[in-house]
């Protein structure tokens, strides 16, 4: 019987090790690095910052400890371009989460409220374009919004248009990239809330006198709220880093930290910059993300 | 029970559905454009899939994602599915909440700096960067995947027939695959569709981890949409969606299935 205990012992100690050391070593690691290049200086070389810590010699790590410098961060704050992409990116990421959760919300309800049976085929349907290639998703924008694309196209031939709307290359482009984009993660926990609720309150209230409207107001919305804010974080807090949509839809005038972090990791080669950039990026997200993992630890089973 | 007017529902779901899939439903329509101007309709032509299979770079880089797609998924499923058993079964242990944390937080993460992190380390280890660390990479954000549909499933499982089990005799590893794996086959199945399906699509992560020789397919799709929008383009991505369609369409049968 102690041999069977210790065998045990042994399992459960390997299937909590393997994910949590993998996720230590690639994920957490992998963070303080972020940290720790950030503070280093840029040299031209390869890797193109001068590292701390040396394998060959590592009680030099103590002397080395001066060259620690917060240069990288100085130059952000002296970078207006640096500035601009922080805010833009914050106001088109807060935009882009509203409109999301607008056109999200009614879609979500009206799946909930349809017949049992219909509603997990149009839920599925509703979130299969997640499944489907990101890029393309995106690309199918660039189709439909430029000066000679579809959308002006049609517009012209109608009639309705004799010059071309410019919406390709502006930060209206890169609204609705996002919006179009994100909508399936902002529909999934709206749908989840709206389904859970106990249709007997509604009834209730209806019963009761409240109009639709007042019903909706009063109880299906403050209900729903937990979904509300999951889905506005699922959406929110990617869109503040988004590289793809900005770099694709957008034009001269869109900056957003994730393409600028981009361009100076690859094209620049500024390692310390870069990583800089995202550690602010990380610093400014670290509200929502706190409300993020509050928010998905209540979710867990109590035991 | 109360509900929105039939015509205000229908009304919504269409212009919901509308919005979500008109743009996709173009994009395949001027795949099988004839005419080089990809807005214009010139007829229609199955020349763009031709010229797209005898791209040799693009069919390469197709096989590259699979591999890719196939290696952290797998890896992904075992670590997630472990992940996932540790934090439903084991209640309170040591880092438990850190360990919760590490699990959510990918998958909310702007992916540059997960992209930019994971680079950094691969790095100052001196791994020589190539399929490998792209595998790595991708098994990493995957595991997270996994590990959240599999706890959902998990949480619905009662420990108690588990418990049965084993006081009937039975070792912990053989109750385990004995009563509770099959009933976390579907999600299991799911984790790793979805871990796939994320990996095939990454092209952020994949970019700052990959090396030379191990270009995947969205980077090469990606410097080609930067050039312009072309025909070859909507061809590849009309395969791509088709091919996920058929997934879905697979999954979706297999799941019926199962429930019989």
């Amino acid at each position: 019987m102690r041999r069977g205990q210790g065998v045990r012992r042994v399992g459960r100690g390997l299937v909590l090790a393997l994910p949590f050391t993998w996720l230590i070593l690639f994920y957490l690691v992998p963070f303080a690095l972020v940290a720790k290049v950030s503070l280093s200086q840029s040299v031209l070389a390869q890797p193109p910052y001068r590292p701390l810590f040396d394998w060959h010699d590592p009680a030099g790590f103590i002397s080395k400890l001066h060259q620690l410098t917060l240069d990288a961060y100085v130059g952000l704050t002296q970078d207006s371009l640096y500035l601009q992409s922080y805010v833009n990116s914050l106001l088109i990421a807060a935009l882009s989460t509203l409109l999301t959760l607008l056109i999200a919300y009614p879609f979500a309800l009206a799946i909930a409220r349809s017949p049992r049976r219909w509603r997990i085929p149009l839920l599925l349907l509703a979130i299969a374009p997640f499944w489907t290639s990101f890029l393309i998703r995106v690309y199918a924008w660039i189709l439909l919004l430029k000066d000679e694309g579809l959308i002006n196209n049609a517009l012209i031939a109608l009639g309705i248009l004799h010059e071309p709307l410019h919406i390709f290359a502006t930060n209206t482009a890169v609204v609705i990239g996002i919006v179009y984009s994100y909508l399936p993660f902002m529909i999934l926990p709206l749908y989840v809330a709206l389904d859970r609720q106990d249709k007997a309150l509604l009834e209730a209230a209806a019963d009761l006198g409240a109009p639709p409207l007042s019903v909706f107001r009063r109880v299906t919305l403050p209900l729903s709220l937990p979904g509300v804010i999951a889905g506005c974080l699922m959406v929110f807090i990617p869109a503040v880093g988004e590289f793809v949509v900005p770099d694709l839809l957008g034009g001269s005038e869109t900056l957003m930290i994730g393409s600028t972090l981009w361009n100076d990791f690859f094209a620049n080669r500024d390692w310390p910059t870069a990583s800089a950039a995202a550690i602010v990026l990380l610093v400014l997200l670290i509200g929502p993300l706190a409300v993020y993992e509050h928010h998905q630890m209540q979710s867990e089973p109590r035991r | 029970m109360i509900r929105p007017s039939l015509g205000l529902r229908s009304a919504t779901l269409a212009l919901g559905f509308g919005f979500l899939y008109l743009p996709i439903v173009l994009v395949i329509f001027f795949s099988f454009n004839a005419s080089r101007l990809v807005t214009v309709w010139g007829g229609f032509s199955t020349q763009w899939y031709r010229a797209l299979f005898a791209d040799r770079q693009l069919v390469d880089s197709a096989m590259i994602s699979l591999k890719v797609a196939f290696a952290s998924g797998l890896v992904a499923t075992i670590l997630g599915t472990c992940a996932a058993v540790a934090l439903v079964r084991f209640g309170r242990f040591y880092g438990r909440t850190l360990f919760a944390a590490l699990i959510y937080a990918p998958l909310v993460m702007p992916e540059v700096i997960t992209g930019l992190a994971l680079l950094l380390m691969f790095v100052s280890l001196g791994f020589e960067r190539g399929l490998w660390t792209v595998v790595i990479a991708h098994a990493t954000v995957g595991l997270c995947y996994v590990a959240l549909i599999v706890r959902a499933r998990l949480i619905d499982c009662d420990p108690a027939l588990e418990e049965a089990a084993s006081d009937l005799g039975a070792p912990p590893l053989r109750a385990f695959a004995a009563v509770t794996l099959p009933m976390l086959l579907p999600a299991i199945a799911a984790g790793f569709m979805l871990s796939v399906t994320v990996s095939l699509d990454d092209l952020i992560v994949a970019s700052f981890t990959t090396g030379p020789g191990a270009t995947t397919l969205p980077m090469r799709i990606y410097s080609a949409v930067r050039l312009g929008v072309t025909p070859e383009i909507n061809a590849m991505s009309t395969l791509l969606l088709g091919a996920v369609a058929l997934g879905l369409c697979l999954a979706g049968i297999g799941l019926k299935r199962q429930r019989g």
